[in-house]
């Protein structure tokens, strides 16, 4: 329960409400991709972020914050050389490993790229081991898109389709606008042999996972990365409770089948 | 505790009042800290304790649903009421505690992470439920990869000196829960109050190699079938005056499949979210932290507190309450109790203590809300 306080190494400002920080990684424990820490702002307090830097590449670990709250917003204003609280790695892992020889969906929306940008740097490390890889990318606005060098780079690699959309676009937009199951039917895969990685806002999920049951996809080839109140990490403190699960142990990353009921009950 | 071991019936002792005083100051000689029941705001508290005169001789307690009042009796029964507001998971389980503190200078961040030496507790006058609630909490803290160190700590250096409830109260429920009135495992010693027409005294039952220790240095003389008869007819008095009762048969798919059920609205129209529940609960473990600092902000520190489901902040994530409607938190609290607890730790996660009765302001009643889903189950819709 207590953190190891780490150097801020580089922080890059991705939009205006999120940064990605750099920490130095000395002793860290390896992470597999959809794993998060918490991250303690000093006297403020800890909340749980994703890894979203690459798991082949030991030397930062790497958080994309968004400042949503007192203690989000004061882990984006750390500058660089100041000091952070990391406890973790924690949780369970996107499925790599079962996923090989298989089409491979990613379905991001917002921030819920963060966790799945571990997932793009594995798929395209290894990359021989997938079938088609497909990243579908939503925003609210063009403004809000993240990665967005990395994202250029991806559409331009060979073997992987990227297609990105936004809910509002502005004048200089040319990208497709609309949520992000619009973008299902432009990209190629085999639904009956596809793993699908999503994330982002509960209410993303819960259409994602419909559209991709449409597309004759079933609950146990889709994963999902879910979100609640934590405060522990470890299973102790009941706020991350969802139904019987704990997020913090038994997920964030959960097969759907598993989840389903909870996923479609209000409030649970 | 030393060891789990079965009650021996042949080990069996009697002790008069005078002997209980001698086990309590015996006790306190060996560096313990005995924390008994006493009589404290007008309720049975759990406190610490250095002789029979702190216990609540000659008082019982009258309880149901939203009610508590303490009377004399004018037997001098020594544990004649049964479980107060507090349980013992309040010494196991701090209601507060300051996790760690850190400094920050020049050269970085110094963290001391508080491990405080822990009292080395007796308990004298735990009862089965009590016993089958700090089991349950055992699973929670120390059942995973990640144990909870101050609870394990704590429970490491923790003698049990159980008792075996000679009455039972209003918002009793235990037999029906499988967890009393008789205690059974877990402790090193049991007491059972027997006052027939004899002397007024104390059969004891050694429950653990540690119990049997403590009761050579005692005064005492071997129980007789007498004893052991009077001492079993006041456990089988307090099984068959069980105030409440609740059918578990299936209960966790019951509850499960009817989250939807109108009942819930009904029940989330009386309660008031306060929380009560949570706190009186023996086996309710959920606690939030608090980080604060000195003025300067350089001096930060991390407290642990308890904390309920029934809040709003309980479940807050950006975007607001993932259970924002009393209904949800209601539906939370007890069908994680008395359902996913199964899922998750393989157990009820309710011992029948009746405590969330007694002390709930607008008296509900979980045995009743359960009766009331059993009595018109819903059946559920499937998911998309």
């Amino acid at each position: 329960m207590v953190p190891d306080f780490r150097t801020v190494v580089r922080r890059v400002r991705e939009t205006s409400d999120v940064v990605t920080l750099e920490l130095d990684s000395q002793g860290f424990a390896d992470f597999t991709p959809g794993q998060f820490n918490m991250l303690y702002a000093f006297g403020v307090g800890e909340i749980p972020i994703s890894i979203s830097g690459d798991p082949n590449s030991s030397d930062r670990i790497v958080h994309t914050i968004r400042a949503v709250g007192p203690i989000s917003e004061a882990l984006t204003k750390l500058k660089k050389n100041e000091m952070i609280g990391v406890r973790g790695p924690y949780g369970s892992a996107w499925p790599l490993n079962e996923a090989a020889g298989s089409d491979v969906l990613v379905i991001a929306g917002g921030i819920g790229m963060a966790p799945l940008r571990p997932v793009l740097y594995h798929l395209l490390r290894f990359r021989k081991r997938y079938g088609r890889v497909v990243l579908l990318y939503g925003a609210r606005s063009p403004e809000e898109l993240l990665f967005n060098r990395e994202i250029d780079r991806w559409r331009r690699t060979p073997g992987i389709q990227v297609r990105v959309t936004v809910d509002h676009a502005d004048q200089d937009w040319t990208g497709e606008v609309g949520v992000v199951t619009n973008l299902l039917p432009k990209v190629d895969f085999d639904a009956a042999d596809t793993v699908a990685m999503v994330c982002g806002p509960e209410v993303m999920i819960r259409f994602v996972a419909r559209a991709l049951e449409d597309k004759g996809m079933t609950g146990q080839q889709i994963f999902v990365s879910m979100e609640r109140n934590m405060k522990c990490a470890i299973g102790l403190c009941g706020h991350c409770q969802f139904g019987s699960y704990f997020i913090c142990k038994d997920g964030p990353v959960f097969r759907l089948d598993k989840i389903s009921e909870n996923l479609n009950q209000r409030e649970i | 505790m030393s060891k789990k071991t079965p009650p021996s019936k042949d080990d069996a002792v009697i002790i008069n009042k005078d002997g209980l005083q001698h086990l309590v100051e015996l006790l306190r000689n060996k560096g313990y800290c005995v924390v008994g029941p006493t009589v404290s705001d007008g309720a049975i508290i759990y406190g610490e304790i250095s002789g029979l005169d702190d216990l609540p001789v000659g008082w019982t307690d009258h309880q149901d649903a939203g009610t508590y009042r303490l009377s004399r009796r004018d037997d001098g029964a020594v544990f004649g009421y049964v479980v107060g507001p507090h349980s013992w998971k309040k010494f196991l389980h701090p209601a507060r505690q300051r996790l760690w503190r850190a400094q920050r200078d020049v050269d970085g961040v110094r963290v001391v992470e508080d491990n405080a030496p822990v009292p080395k507790f007796a308990f004298l006058g735990v009862r089965s439920c009590e016993l089958h609630a700090m089991a349950i909490q055992d699973n929670v803290f120390l059942g995973s990869a990640y144990q909870d160190k101050t609870y394990a700590q704590h429970r490491k250096n923790l003698l049990i000196i159980a008792v075996n409830c000679g009455q039972a109260g209003g918002t009793c429920f235990c037999a029906s829960m499988n967890t009393g009135p008789k205690v059974t495992s877990d402790f090193d010693l049991s007491l059972t109050e027997i006052m027939d027409e004899k002397e007024h005294r104390f059969l004891v039952e050694t429950g653990s190699s540690l119990g049997a220790q403590i009761i050579e240095e005692l005064v005492c003389e071997k129980a007789v079938e007498e004893d052991l008869r009077s001492a079993h007819d006041a456990v089988e008095r307090a099984s068959a005056q069980m105030g409440r009762t609740m059918d578990t048969d299936g209960i966790k798919e019951l509850l499960q499949k009817n989250s939807d059920h109108p009942r819930w609205d009904e029940v989330a129209a009386r309660c008031l979210t306060c929380a009560n529940c949570t706190m009186v609960c023996p086996t309710c473990f959920c606690t939030t932290v608090e980080d604060v600092t000195d003025l300067g902000g350089n001096h930060a520190e991390r407290w642990q507190r308890w904390d309920s489901c029934f809040t709003m902040d309980f479940s807050h994530i950006s975007g607001g309450s993932v259970r924002s409607s009393a209904k949800s938190r209601y539906r939370q609290w007890m069908t994680h109790k008395l359902a996913h607890w199964f899922d998750q730790f393989g157990t009820s996660g309710c011992v029948g203590c009746g405590r969330c009765i007694t002390w709930c302001p607008v008296c509900i009643d979980i045995t009743e809300e359960v009766a009331a889903i059993r009595q018109d189950p819903a059946t559920k819709k499937d998911p998309l």
